[in-house]
């Protein structure tokens, strides 16, 4: 039980595979404008992971260890694709939105990176739950750092008005820096900055 | 018409820079530009394999995938176009691999430099970006090669600079804590905003 609730719970904060992994940075800062994105885009990353290890996880007795990343690929392509279109069909303007990131799932080094380090060595369950909660660490940086983009990008959540803007009569003046690319970057930056500087401290207090 | 393509070349160099404004193939932009020669090199096999692959996937797109492209064929209802992503990614590894052996058996000085970025390239999504989005903003053969050399230019470029100014990082003293990729990430931020200043150059 302690080994699944730590390869469920580890990488959420401990070993966050964005801010502590440094993978899949690339859709993290691209798609996080909004808020809505980041969650479409939280999703859809946690359930290519989830099903991918537990594959992968499946198979992996199976696949000869020379063509193991052509294996890993196509499975992955698969998985995105059938999100891509789901997306495409169920939720039109998001999808165009996201553009080209759908697709780049197939590229984000969560997914190669946990099949490779993860579901080739550990049995189904695991890997889903590893799958899981890589997933949900991932989905915690981007809904962190979209709420930030968006609300002080735009003074809104989710489209709903939080601070009411001096555009719309309001108070807030809104800062655009939030919606473009370096802020990301900043973030980001910020970001590792804080769970580095709480790794520091944890180390100095167990010496 | 000389223009437009210089047009296209600008604009995905500087304005639309795949690293800085669309943050395609951050991972190894990161972890690679400790130095200024091993980020040279890893710039120099981008701009190759972008330059190759782009127009490839181009021709594969308008012939095969297409809706209607089949026509030639006698399918001319089909629309395959669902099939861009894994067709991409395929087309990718195996022109890296191609160019792995072909490196290797002619140019051996040259794939012992860049070797061992190559297959690091496969996973790079700033090409298969731009395969997708050669494929969103519907660009021809010829436009697509402008736009993959523009495109593999831009990124060798932001990750030369990047490279560049990390190497002179070192000796500054940095807030604990903020070593490594926190200042990384914020140096990235700082070169960003630079490049935000090409931004609205129009020819």
């Amino acid at each position: 039980m302690s080994k699944a609730s730590e390869t469920l719970l580890d990488p959420i904060l401990q070993r966050n595979p964005i801010g502590a992994q440094i993978l899949g940075i690339c859709s993290a800062l691209a798609v996080t404008t909004k808020l809505s994105t980041a969650i479409t885009m939280a999703v859809a990353v946690t359930f290519v992971l989830v099903w991918s290890n537990g594959l992968l996880s499946a198979i992996r007795r199976f696949i000869p260890s020379s063509i193991r990343m052509i294996v890993q690929m196509t499975i992955i392509a698969s998985l995105v694709i059938v999100v891509d279109q789901f997306l495409k069909a169920y939720a039109y303007d998001l999808s165009k939105q996201l553009s080209v990131y759908v697709g780049l799932i197939i590229t984000n080094c969560i997914l190669m990176g946990r099949a490779e380090a993860f579901a080739m060595k550990n049995g189904v369950g695991l890997s889903i739950l590893d799958g899981l909660g890589n997933g949900l660490g991932y989905s915690l940086v981007l809904l962190a750092v979209g709420g930030v983009r968006e609300l002080i990008g735009s003074g809104t959540l989710l489209g709903y008005t939080v601070l009411p803007t001096t555009a719309a009569g309001g108070w807030y003046a809104t800062n655009g820096l939030f919606l473009l690319s370096p802020s990301a970057f900043f973030l980001i930056g910020l970001l590792v900055w804080a769970l580095e500087y709480r790794r520091h401290s944890a180390m100095a207090k167990g010496r | 018409m000389f223009e437009h393509y210089l047009s296209i070349f600008l604009r995905s160099v500087f304005t639309e820079n795949m690293a800085l404004a669309f943050f395609l193939g951050m991972c190894t932009y990161v972890a690679v530009s400790k130095r200024v020669e091993t980020a040279t090199g890893l710039g120099i096999a981008v701009i190759v394999v972008q330059t190759i692959t782009l127009p490839v996937n181009n021709l594969i797109y308008h012939y095969v995938l297409k809706e209607g492209a089949l026509a030639w064929a006698g399918y001319p209802d089909l629309d395959l176009s669902f099939l861009v992503l894994i067709c991409s990614i395929g087309v990718i590894a195996a022109i890296v691999q191609v160019l792995e052996m072909v490196l290797d058996r002619f140019f051996p000085a040259l794939y012992n430099s860049l070797g061992i970025f190559l297959p690091l390239i496969t996973v790079n999504c700033a090409i298969l970006g731009g395969s997708l989005f050669m494929v969103e903003r519907q660009y021809n053969a010829a436009e697509s090669l402008v736009f993959g050399f523009g495109s593999g230019v831009g990124w060798a470029l932001a990750i030369m600079i990047l490279a560049a100014v990390r190497e002179k990082l070192r000796y500054s003293n940095v807030p604990r804590g903020l070593e490594g990729l926190g200042i990384t990430f914020i140096t990235v931020g700082l070169i960003a905003m630079a490049f935000m200043a090409f931004s609205g150059i129009e020819l």
